[in-house]
């Protein structure tokens, strides 16, 4: 049985289109109605332009007639996560600091998406700033798991996994600083892409940590996240840590790369804390590459217990430096009841910014002070640097890494929003891959028995995003979850 | 001595340009307390000789030709800024 327009990848409608089965128009009022059908319950925008979407659309159909096709992703509606740069639109970054902010130019990846044709069609939800594991951060209120309504989608990009999980667009980009494109993904039986730091331009995108964060995709197939990734990656003069390398043809490279690979099975990724479920389902993965030929090796990355207090101190002291733009002066919030200059920062920041943004910044600006540099920031920069060759390490025996994505499925919205260190618990085994500034992707392993969807996480070597892909698409050729979708 | 009581609410509000309630500085101190009690844990590794990573794939001297290329005009410019006239900026009174 075909799977309704709403629910197809972009390698089968693109067919369709190219064809003339099915118009860009026609894919995006499908799109659009279906939005509109499960928004009110899934909450996945915050922001949505219809008439745009339509005429971008139109675009797409007349260049199409004309010959002048862009190629796979031309008419494909795509949303993106709303702390993406979309020229003349809204951006938000879920926090009322920029609440009436329109962004005045576009970020890379979305003149690198516009110029591939496709339709950006709305802006979505994400915990304030993407500093979160929920999306319950956002100031626009929470997103639900398109899976269980009374549980989240996780996060910070949990807007995109919702969205593409509900139906309500065809692939999103997401950004990724501990695991905000993995975990949600997970927590939504999509695919989700972390590329290598530097493999796509942050211009345009609002800076959380500079040195970990990354834009990459969710889609429904390991074959659309390939294209998306072709799409966006590319070196790019407008940001300095954006690297020059080759960028081959990733959605090609899933047919001539093969295995067997070798697997490594970090050992203190499969401790304490995790879900039963979630680690059969993941050790079933591994016994399907063991039978593919690959030989699986239990590797160790024994700095992985320091993961996340590295983390913390190194994502919430760049944090706190690149949220000092958020003044009151010349854009964002202003608060009315300012007497001086001072008051008008302390006052418009503390206005603007909700709960788990001013833990952060306060952590970042404590962790940075005078006195506290040394033993905090520039010590979890040094053990930054062993947790990265842990992971070098790893590599001289193994070509990838296979790990859950996230310690536990999909849970309940409220369940751990009043306990930040709780909150922070579920990015365990995402975050070690942002420090040291790997590839990595999620896909789905699985169903818990009460339904909800369980996640792979495959970690792969520096700019080596084909090898990754294959290696996840040789499993999903013979694994059908992604067949399977929400009722709603 | 707990780290807990290192981190004094008030001075690292001020640090951080954030005019905090007393309710907040209350919950903030006791959850960073704990968050903070967590990060105990790093003083345990020996990071003796071990050089800092600030990115994990260092660029150095990445350089770009001097150009003058097309900018933001004044009114894109200035679009969201949150009170203007004659294409300046209005904020409070900075000196007495």
């Amino acid at each position: 049985m075909t799977a309704p327009l709403h629910f197809q990848s972009i390698a089968e409608l693109s067919t369709k289109i190219a064809a003339g089965q099915l118009s860009a128009v026609e894919l995006t009022q499908s799109i659009i109605a279906r939005t509109k059908a499960i928004e009110p319950r899934v909450h996945a925008f915050n922001s949505f332009d219809e008439a745009d979407a339509l005429s971008q659309a139109a675009a797409s159909d007349a260049r199409r007639s004309a010959g002048q096709s862009a190629g796979l992703l031309d008419g494909i509606p795509v949303g993106l996560k709303d702390v993406i740069a979309v020229a003349g639109q809204p951006l938000t970054a879920s926090s009322k600091m920029l609440a009436n902010f329109v962004s005045p130019y576009d970020a890379t990846v979305t003149q690198k998406l516009q110029r591939a044709g496709a339709v950006l069609h709305g802006r979505l939800n994400c915990d304030e700033f993407a500093m979160g594991s929920s999306t319950e951060n956002s100031a626009f209120g929470p997103t639900s798991n398109p899976w269980d309504l009374t549980r989240t989608p996780g996060g910070s990009s949990g807007g995109s996994a919702a969205a593409l999980a509900a139906g309500a667009a065809v692939a999103t980009l997401g950004s990724d600083t501990g695991g905000s494109i993995r975990q949600p993904a997970a927590l939504c039986g999509l695919v989700g892409l972390k590329p290598t730091y530097g493999l796509i331009s942050r211009y345009g995108l609002i800076a959380y940590a500079s040195s970990l964060d990354q834009i990459g995709p969710f889609a429904r197939t390991v074959e659309d996240a390939a294209i998306m990734l072709g799409a966006i990656a590319g070196h790019d003069p407008r940001d300095s840590t954006s690297f020059k390398t080759a960028i081959p043809d990733y959605r090609a490279e899933l047919k001539t790369r093969r295995g067997p690979w070798k697997l490594g099975i970090p050992k203190e990724y499969f401790g304490a804390g995790l879900d039963p479920e979630v680690g059969a389902a993941v050790e079933k993965a591994i016994a399907f590459y063991r039978s593919q030929g690959c030989e699986i090796r239990e590797v160790s990355l024994p700095h992985t217990q320091y993961c996340l207090d590295t983390y913390y101190i190194i994502a919430t002291a760049e944090a706190s430096s690149n949220l000092a733009r958020y003044d009151g002066i010349r854009y964002g919030h202003r608060t009315s009841s300012a007497k001086n200059l001072l008051d008008v920062y302390q006052k418009s920041r503390a206005e603007g910014f909700g709960d788990e943004v001013k833990r952060r910044i306060i952590l970042g600006t404590y962790v940075l002070s005078s006195g506290y540099y040394d033993a905090y920031y520039l010590r979890a920069q040094k053990v930054r640097t062993l947790i990265r060759q842990d992971f070098l390490n790893a590599y001289r025996e193994v070509d990838a890494l296979i790990t859950p994505t996230s310690p536990i499925p999909a849970f309940k919205i409220g369940e751990k929003s009043a306990d930040p260190l709780a909150m922070y618990l579920c990015d365990i085994y995402t975050i070690g891959v942002n420090l040291a500034g790997l590839p990595a992707l999620s896909l789905p392993c699985g169903f818990t028995q009460s339904g909800l969807p369980i996640g792979l996480q495959l970690i792969g070597q520096p700019f080596r995003e084909a090898d990754l892909l294959a290696t996840a698409h040789a499993y999903e050729q013979v694994h059908g979850w992604n067949t399977q979708f929400p009722s709603l | 001595m707990s780290k807990t009581a290192e981190l004094n609410i008030d001075r690292v509000a001020e640090l951080s340009r954030l005019a905090l309630t007393p309710e907040e500085k209350t919950r903030f101190s006791a959850q960073l307390g704990s968050i903070l009690g967590h990060i105990e844990q790093l003083a345990k590794v020996d990071v003796t000789g071990i050089e800092p990573t600030a990115h994990a794939f260092p660029l150095n001297n990445v350089w770009a030709a001097d150009l003058a290329q097309p900018g933001l005009g004044v009114s894109a410019a200035l679009r969201n800024a949150p009170a203007q006239r004659d294409h300046m900026i209005v904020v409070p009174k900075v000196v007495d």
